[in-house]
């Protein structure tokens, strides 16, 4: 089945089962490697990107329904070669360890900054779920204070 | 060339038996249903209440009917994994929604569960933990159940494309269809609303 996808502001049209997971039309058909495969079953979160501005797992998410709809991944953060707040804050925390999950956790960062623009510690705790192996969560959690401070700073 | 001519023979006819062996069942089947219905029609409030409630105090309806903040998940109805709450309005919270991970219809890729306006009954709908007659209360109390006229219950427990999903509740995480209420959809649609046509009486 054909149909059109409109990614970071990008149009793109795939030619596929409607089940498919969006992770996987994105991944693999249209190279768009920054969202990462984990578990493939909504559990660890390293898949998260936006729609419509709301955290998805995109594993458990058939691309037929992103019809229509405004997806992010995180190539789509930074604009016009400006890094997303939620991008400097990461740098200047050094969150990454391997990096694998760090696009899920920024994207579900960014969710979550939409919604609760200066989030508390238990804020962070109860709004993101997903899973570092690594264990970067400390410095996550200082980066996402740090990025509402940026976001702040930008208004 | 008689090998094939046999085989060919074999190919021709299987099917026809396959045909002839479905259509027995199916007349079989259809045979059975009007002998059935009269039965079913003939359902006493009692027997009607006692068919609904085989379903309502099933795990797929009370794991989403929970009597706390934490929604529960599969047969053994476990705390839902990952520390999921059900926030505010029972949608989840404002940035871990449960349309996160549940969309409008089962994945089985994925093993998540999902259906339209997938979210946990409010607090005064808790139904764990509650004998059949308790959840009958419950539901009919317009204090516990949003307000809602027994039209309205009986529309929310035969209709709601959410309720119905307990009948098709999909593959679960590791591919193993979920347990299914114990009793057929059309049986269950009917007792509610033989039930609720007879008054809704709750029996003691
Ligand atoms: S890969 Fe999607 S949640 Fe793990
Ligand atoms: S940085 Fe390695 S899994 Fe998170």
């Amino acid at each position: 089945m054909k149909m059109k996808l409109e990614i970071n502001g990008s149009q793109y049209e795939v030619d596929t089962d409607r089940n498919m997971p969006l992770l996987l039309v994105i991944r693999d058909m249209l190279d768009l490697k920054g969202t990462k495969y984990g578990c493939g079953r909504a559990a660890c979160g390293s898949c998260t990107l936006l729609v419509d501005g709301e955290a998805v797992r995109s594993c458990s998410y058939p691309v037929s329904l992103a019809e229509g709809r405004q997806i992010t991944t995180i190539e789509g953060l930074s604009e016009n070669g400006q890094r997303h707040p939620v991008q400097q804050a990461w740098i200047e925390e050094i969150v990454p360890q391997c990096g694998y999950c760090q696009p899920g956790f920024m994207m579900a960062t960014v969710a979550l900054l939409n919604k609760i623009p200066d989030p508390t510690d238990e804020d962070i705790d109860q709004n993101i779920l997903n899973v570092c192996r690594c264990g970067t969560y400390f410095r996550m959690r200082k980066a996402i204070h740090r990025a509402a401070e940026l976001n702040k700073s930008n208004i | 060339m008689r090998s094939i001519t046999i085989s060919n023979s074999i190919l021709i006819s299987a099917p026809i038996l396959v045909l002839i062996v479905l259509y027995a069942f199916t007349f079989q089947e259809m045979e059975g249903h009007p002998a059935e219905k009269p039965q079913q029609e003939e359902m006493t409030p009692e027997e009607a209440f006692e068919v609904m409630m085989q379903v309502l105090t099933h795990k797929r309806c009370i794991n989403c009917h929970p009597d706390g903040d934490r929604p529960l998940q599969g047969e053994d109805s476990h705390f839902h994994h990952l520390g999921v709450v059900r926030g505010p309005d029972g949608h989840g919270l404002p940035a871990y929604q449960c349309n996160s991970c549940h969309q409008d219809r089962n994945n089985n890729f994925s093993g998540v569960p999902g259906a339209p306006h997938w979210h946990l009954a409010p607090k005064s709908m808790a139904w764990e933990g509650l004998s059949p007659g308790e959840i009958a209360h419950s539901m009919t109390d317009p204090e516990r159940n949003g307000g809602r006229t027994i039209e309205e219950v009986e529309h929310h427990l035969t209709a709601d494309p959410l309720v119905m999903w307990a009948f098709e509740p999909g593959l679960d995480q590791e591919g193993k269809p979920r347990e299914k209420p114990p009793v057929e959809r059309g049986d269950y649609i009917l007792a509610v609303k033989r039930w609720v046509a007879s008054g809704a009486v709750i029996p003691e």
